[in-house]
């Protein structure tokens, strides 16, 4: 079982059925693999906020919920976390790319990368960095976590845990 | 007819159904003329009614109706392609289109000038769109939840808002309310 499968095997073992992502190269493998996944539904959404939306709906309707994002849509859902997800005591595992971090080869993205650690402390959302790939052996009581507190939880990977960009 | 004039109609059709309604006076008109438990008002967040209407349709079986304005499916565009590629038959989306912001004092919406949400929905994949007038929402309301399948209201009215008190029930009752009504 490859990292991809490994976290998605971890959402669904968490009874998490419903997942939304916003597409980002370093996620590609993770958002097949939900794909995949016969006992989740994945909705594609165009914009990180409107995901966050379909989640509250699926929560509501009983069913976990998870977004899959990059972590400039930290900058685009600060609005949706903290009136919707957080107003109404929601919980939302956030599975973010960390990009802009070492590796990038992208300059652009550092810009927001310098933000996001920042931002996340002043919302007072839980964050954690996978930066090894045995940080994943936390991501099942990060989940369990999540939806013990009824928090949005930041999970920012970064380019090293994913093995670079094939550079 | 004005949206608090309509709602005031379909208020009957509405009871008993889960409901999202859109932010501001929307839920502040509909909480005074007909609050319910399973009635979920959105006090933040412009925009994301569809959105939350769609999650909560494909979660669970009972139909759900969400009443948004053409303003904040204008803020949210890209929910139509959404509701268009991941058909819910429980899933009503029921825009009152006054072509304002009436929120925030009435403002003119691109919707209520050149852009049409009726010819919006269609292009963005959306099988089942009606345009109806103030006075015919009931009748269509009622049809679509008879027939069964995802469908698109665009109500054409005027624009306007009934003065109604600001809703401060605290956000995890309604929350808490709402999932109890959706699991009943």
């Amino acid at each position: 079982m490859n990292i991809s499968q490994r976290l998605v095997a971890d959402f669904v073992a968490n009874d998490v059925g419903f997942i939304t992502t916003v597409p980002c190269k370093q996620l590609a493998g993770v958002i097949d693999a939900v794909e995949a996944h016969d006992a989740i539904r994945h909705v594609p959404a165009n914009k990180e906020d409107e995901g966050m939306g379909l989640c509250a709906g699926a929560f509501m309707g009983g069913t976990r919920s998870a977004i899959i994002m990059q972590n400039t849509a930290i900058g685009v859902t600060i609005n949706t976390l903290v009136t919707l997800i957080q107003y109404y005591r929601m919980p939302l595992p956030m599975l973010i790319s960390y990009r802009g971090e070492l590796r990038e080869p992208v300059a652009c993205q550092a810009e927001m990368a310098v933000h996001t650690k920042a931002l996340l402390a002043q919302l007072n959302v839980p964050t954690y960095h996978f930066h090894k790939t045995a940080d994943a052996d936390e991501f099942d009581a990060i989940l369990k976590y999540t939806f013990m507190c009824n928090k949005p939880v930041a999970i920012l990977t970064d380019a090293s845990f994913w093995g670079g960009y094939g550079e | 007819m004005i949206r608090s004039e309509i709602l005031r109609d379909i208020a009957p059709i509405l009871d008993g159904q889960l409901v999202v309604c859109n932010i501001g006076i929307p839920s502040q008109e509909l909480h005074a003329i007909h609050d319910q438990a399973s009635n979920f008002y959105m006090l933040g967040t412009m925009g994301l009614a569809s959105s939350i209407g769609l999650g909560l349709a494909l979660s669970q079986p009972k139909t759900v109706i969400a009443i948004d304005g053409d303003g904040s499916v204008l803020t949210n565009l890209g929910t139509l392609p959404t509701i268009a590629n991941n058909v819910a038959d429980n899933y009503i989306l029921l825009i009152i289109d006054n072509g304002s912001y009436g929120s925030t004092g009435d403002q003119p919406t691109y919707a209520g000038m050149k852009t049409r949400l009726e010819d919006v929905a269609p292009a963005c994949g959306c099988a089942n769109v009606v345009s109806c007038t103030g006075e015919d929402t009931g009748y269509v309301l009622k049809a679509a939840i008879a027939g069964g399948q995802q469908t698109v209201i665009v109500c054409k009215c005027d624009s306007g808002n009934a003065k109604m008190p600001v809703i401060t029930m605290d956000p995890v009752t309604i929350r808490d309310r709402f999932m109890g009504a959706v699991k009943a």
